[in-house]
């Protein structure tokens, strides 16, 4: 077995801030988003890539942060669900969809779900009700039955908001 | 004087106030939550379904880096445990129940050592060298089999692997079947599922310098985990604080009293230092309880004209290894007691055996023993209408409990008592929502050409919030029927509730406000509702059963109305007249037909507190807790209708509409409640078409070990769902409201089903067990084809 070894630096941006840690070889960034930055909002709901309640946006693309190894993010610029409110008050427009649709209950999905419908809007401006199911395929919800996160994402590719 | 209300917040669909937090990510889960010097537990399980321990070797453990204490079930043994169950039906034989393995493991998953390190990789390190011998010995993870002469034995109190014999009967249905014209028989499978909250399990157990222990934890039942844990660790329950954070789903399965939820608390003690324990997805497969898991045979005894006039069910219930905190109580009085669903079926027999086998205990899951019920009912019903030829809605329409005879009691039973109904409106309304002729001469018309049409119906009912109390003692169920409520007014008005329900998703921040906003007459804003900390709630039993708003809410109902009667009182003596002429209107207490200025709510809650003009006998504060029993149970009841289209060449099902028109009594918030619908028919849905744990038959190998491998619906495998009401308030509690929460999940599955059947009534298909999977259906067709070439 392996033992651990003395560390890596890995030097990046988080929501707008650059922050350097030394990490494990084998530590995923999720764990280094939620331990070693305290960012508990992006989560951990598998260990098999299932799930999506752990993406994140890196240099601009929806990532599930399981997938990426903490040191492989040198360098990168990354937003989890924090950095969407940062300024504590206002809701970004797909947060405020959600809120507005009921598309959350127990909220465990929620972040990793609003970063992949970011995404999605980004890719498909004005998704069709099939685009944004297909489109979610990578984020597991089990308390809304999906119906009401699909009226949170036709409203805005009918309103046509920036994510 | 009468109180009018003038805000009516009961029907709004508000949004929800507690969305905020979740949307920006600062919900705070059990794993969210960090402490100084917090140590990590993981936790070495068994690899064989049935082994008898030889040896377990700790050294390499022990030595690892970061390692603090590394146990095997031996030095635990008789300092915790045994975990027994909570509901015991009287005459089950309870296996015992060690918290971690001494000499035996019997199920793939049970727990065998554990390694308390720094951090939770060293943790995982250290497991990985814990060396355990076995001696295997033959498994059985199949109920029918488990029962058969010469099975493998998994307990030796547990003679023929059942625990539990449970009957019920109403007229005579042997009678009944020498009278009838037809009587067939059906075998059914309730499919083994896995609950699948979003947040796996969690657990952290911190001593304090007090000396309590306050332990962290994902609970639908907070006061019952506290009694459970300070019983079982041996801890006095009065110096345990247990908290219940947010909860990322629970369904059910985060209501029992699993190994780690006393190991944590244990280990915190033994080494002064909180211990946190997560559970991975993969562990969560194998320790997790499971849900359903039933074989029934049924025989329905029936005129040629559709009319019911006999059942009979013989129900095995399979427990896995042992019995966990509910399980003798699912199979037997939450199925076979509803067996006969929404229908007059006077002659009624039926038997359940609770079975142990070398699986993952099988608990509550999200209707818990209704969805079983409501399976065999509607399953038999539409047997009947298919064996007749008859229409399925017409048969139902004929044996439906008619809405004069509630509260009825079905098969003269003196445990079920359906409080009200109104089954008839329920059809009607989904018909025509959902154009059900229309739809049927769709589907014969297509059927020409080649392209497969189902429509399935399915119709519910069932009892929600396990009540009154003295009632439960009957059963063997150690709790009470009641929920508690504490509403506390400030000296400015404004209201904290303490609620000993407990919300995971449900919204009951929202939903508990709107009950107490329209007794207080204060504005929703100022009211704020505290659940899950045993040390600020006074008392509860938490959330499952659908309870929450008819018992819960009920509490909170009634304590708010005490907060006003109190009030009263007091503007009386501040306006110098007699309490009797004080009406309460608009968060104001005038004198109506006078000239006497009136005095707000906020006013009376300041004299309240600062006491200086209180009538006599009027203590001061404005602070009211109760203890609200209910007289009985509502009934929630149910009409799903879906359409669907299948694909013989694929055996891929394709849902073109949803549609659920249920009776919840008074809605809460119409907007919650579409929700609940939504997501319970989902589930639901997901029981029908996808999801079974897999079991290898010859080793008990659990082969659904992951979410790679066991198939929770995205959002491209399930419809739009269109959610209906009609409200038939329920004469129980003051709101008259019912549980809504497990309605989908009941009437989803036999709904699907129905629908696939009907779409393949062309080939001659009377059967098929769920999940209705691509490959199932496709072999289904294969055969139908191959047996009509013959």
């Amino acid at each position: 077995m392996p033992e651990p070894d003395d560390g890596h630096v890995v030097t990046l941006e988080i929501n707008g801030t650059r922050k350097t840690v030394t990490v494990e070889a084998r530590k995923l960034l999720v764990h280094l988003i939620r331990e070693d930055l305290g960012l508990t909002g992006t989560h951990v709901g598998c260990d098999t890539s299932q799930c999506g309640a752990c993406t994140v946006e890196i240099d601009g693309l929806a990532i599930k942060s399981c997938t990426v190894l903490a040191v492989m993010a040198d360098g990168a610029s990354i937003t989890t669900i924090e950095g969407l409110t940062d300024t504590g008050a206002e809701l970004s427009p797909v947060q405020a969809a959600f809120h507005e649709h009921h598309a959350l209950q127990c909220g465990f999905c929620t972040p990793g779900m609003v970063m992949s419908v970011r995404q999605l809007l980004k890719d498909q401006p004005h998704p069709s009700e099939h685009d944004i199911r297909h489109g979610l395929a990578g984020n597991i919800c089990r308390c809304t039955g999906y119906h009401n996160i699909v009226r949170a994402v036709e409203s805005l590719a009918s309103k046509g908001d920036q994510p | 004087m009468n109180d009018t209300t003038a805000i009516r917040l009961i029907g709004q669909p508000l949004r929800r106030h507690e969305d905020f937090k979740f949307l920006a990510g600062k919900g705070r889960y059990v794993d969210d939550i960090r402490l100084p010097g917090m140590l990590h537990m993981a936790v070495l399980r068994s690899p064989h379904a049935h082994a008898n321990i030889r040896n377990v070797d700790l050294s390499a453990a022990e030595i690892a880096p970061g390692v603090r204490l590394v146990l095997s079930g031996k030095a635990l043994a008789g300092k915790i445990g045994p975990i027994v169950p909570n509901w015991v039906i009287p005459g089950s034989k309870v296996p015992f129940r060690p918290v971690v393995a001494t000499d035996c493991v019997r199920f793939v998953g049970e727990c065998v050592a554990l390694v308390v390190a720094e951090t939770l990789a060293e943790a995982y390190d250290a497991v990985g060298r814990i060396e355990v011998e076995y001696d295997v010995l033959p498994a059985v993870t199949d109920e029918e089999v488990a029962i058969r002469e010469g099975a493998p034995q998994l307990h030796d109190n547990v003679p023929s692997n059942i625990t539990t014999i449970y009957k019920v009967r109403g007229g005579d249905y042997q009678n009944a079947a020498r009278e009838a014209d037809h009587v067939i028989g059906l075998r059914v499978v309730n499919n083994r599922l896995i609950p699948t909250c979003m947040e796996t399990r969690a657990i952290v157990a911190s001593p304090e310098p007090d000396g309590t222990l306050t332990v962290y934890i994902g609970s639908q039942v907070p006061h019952m985990h506290r009694r459970w844990i300070a019983e079982t660790v041996g801890i006095p329950e009065h110096q345990l604080r247990v908290v219940a954070p947010d909860i990322g789903g629970g369904f059910g399965a985060k209501m029992h009293l699993y190994p780690e939820d006393l190991l944590c608390p244990y280990l915190a003690r033994e080494l002064g230092a909180p211990v946190k324990w997560w559970e991975s997805r993969s562990e969560s497969h194998q320790s997790t309880s499971h849900g359903r898991a039933h074989t029934e045979n049924i025989e329905v005894a029936f005129r040629n004209d559709g009319k019911i006039l006999g059942l009979k069910v013989e129900t095995l219930g399979n427990v896995g290894a042992y019995l966990s905190n509910m399980a003798s109580g699912g199979p037997t009085v939450n199925t076979v007691n509803f067996g006969t669903g929404t229908y007059k079926i006077d002659n009624y027999e039926a038997i359940s055996r609770v079975v142990v086998t070398n699986t993952v205990p099988v608990d509550a899951y999200r209707g818990y023993g209704r969805p079983e019920g409501a399976y065999i009912a509607e399953r038999a019903i539409d047997a009947v209408a298919r064996h007749l030829k008859l229409d399925q809605v017409e048969v139902r329409r004929k044996n439906f409990v008619q809405s004069a005879e509630f509260p009825y009691r079905p098969y003269g039973s003196t445990g079920v008592m359906y409080d009200s109904g109104n089954y008839q409106g329920l059809l009607d309304k989904a018909l025509a929502a959902f154009d059900y002729e229309g739809r049927r001469s769709e589907c014969q018309a297509l059927r020409g050409s080649g392209i497969y049409r189902g429509i399935g119906v399915a119709a519910y009912t069932h009892m929600c919030g396990m009540a009154p109390s003295r009632r439960l003692a009957v059963s063997g169920f150690d709790r009470g029927g009641w929920e508690s409520a504490r509403v506390s007014i400030d000296s400015s008005g404004r209201a904290t509730i303490y609620s000993g329900s407990m919300s995971q998703g449900q919204g009951h921040i929202t939903s508990l406000s709107q009950i107490a906003a329209d007794v207080l007459q204060i504005p929703i804003e100022d009211i704020d509702i505290v659940q899950g900390d045993t040390r600020q709630v006074q008392a509860g039993h938490g959330t499952f059963n659908s309870r929450s708003m008819a018992v819960g809410g009920s509490s909170v109902h009634v304590s708010s109305q005490r907060i006003v009667a109190k009030a009263k009182k007091i503007a009386a003596g501040m306006l110098e007249v007699d309490e009797k002429d004080v009406s309460y209107s608009a968060g104001a207490f005038s004198v109506p037909g006078t000239d006497i200025a009136s005095v707000t709510f906020p006013k009376v809650a300041r004299m309240a507190y600062v006491g200086h003009k209180l009538p006599d006998g009027v203590a001061p504060g404005l602070d009211e807790t109760v203890f609200y029993d209910p007289t009985g149970m509502g009934s929630p009841s149910g009409v799903h209708l879906a359409y669907v289209e299948v694909d013989p060449e694929t055996g891929i099902v394709d849902i073109l509409d949803y549609v659920a028109v249920d009776d919840v009594g008074t809605l809460i918030n119409p907007r919650l409640a579409a929700g609940q619908i939504h997501g319970g028919v989902v589930q639901g849905i997901a029981q029908a078409l996808y999801e079974e744990v897999s079991y290898d038959s010859d080793n008990g190998q659990l082969l659904t070990g992951s979410l790679l491998d066991y198939a929770v619906p995205r959002a491209e495998h399930v419809p739009n769902i269109r959610s209906l009401f009609q409200q038939t308030p329920s004469p129980t509690n003051p709101i008259g409201v019912k549980g809504i929460g497990e309605s989908g999940s009941i009437a989803a599955p036999p709904c699907m089903v129905h629908a696939v059947l009907d779409a393949l009534s062309p080939f001659g298909i009377k059967h098929l067990d769920m999940p209705l999977t691509p490959p199932r259906v496709w072999a289904a067709v294969q055969h139908a084809r191959m047996g009509a070439a013959q």
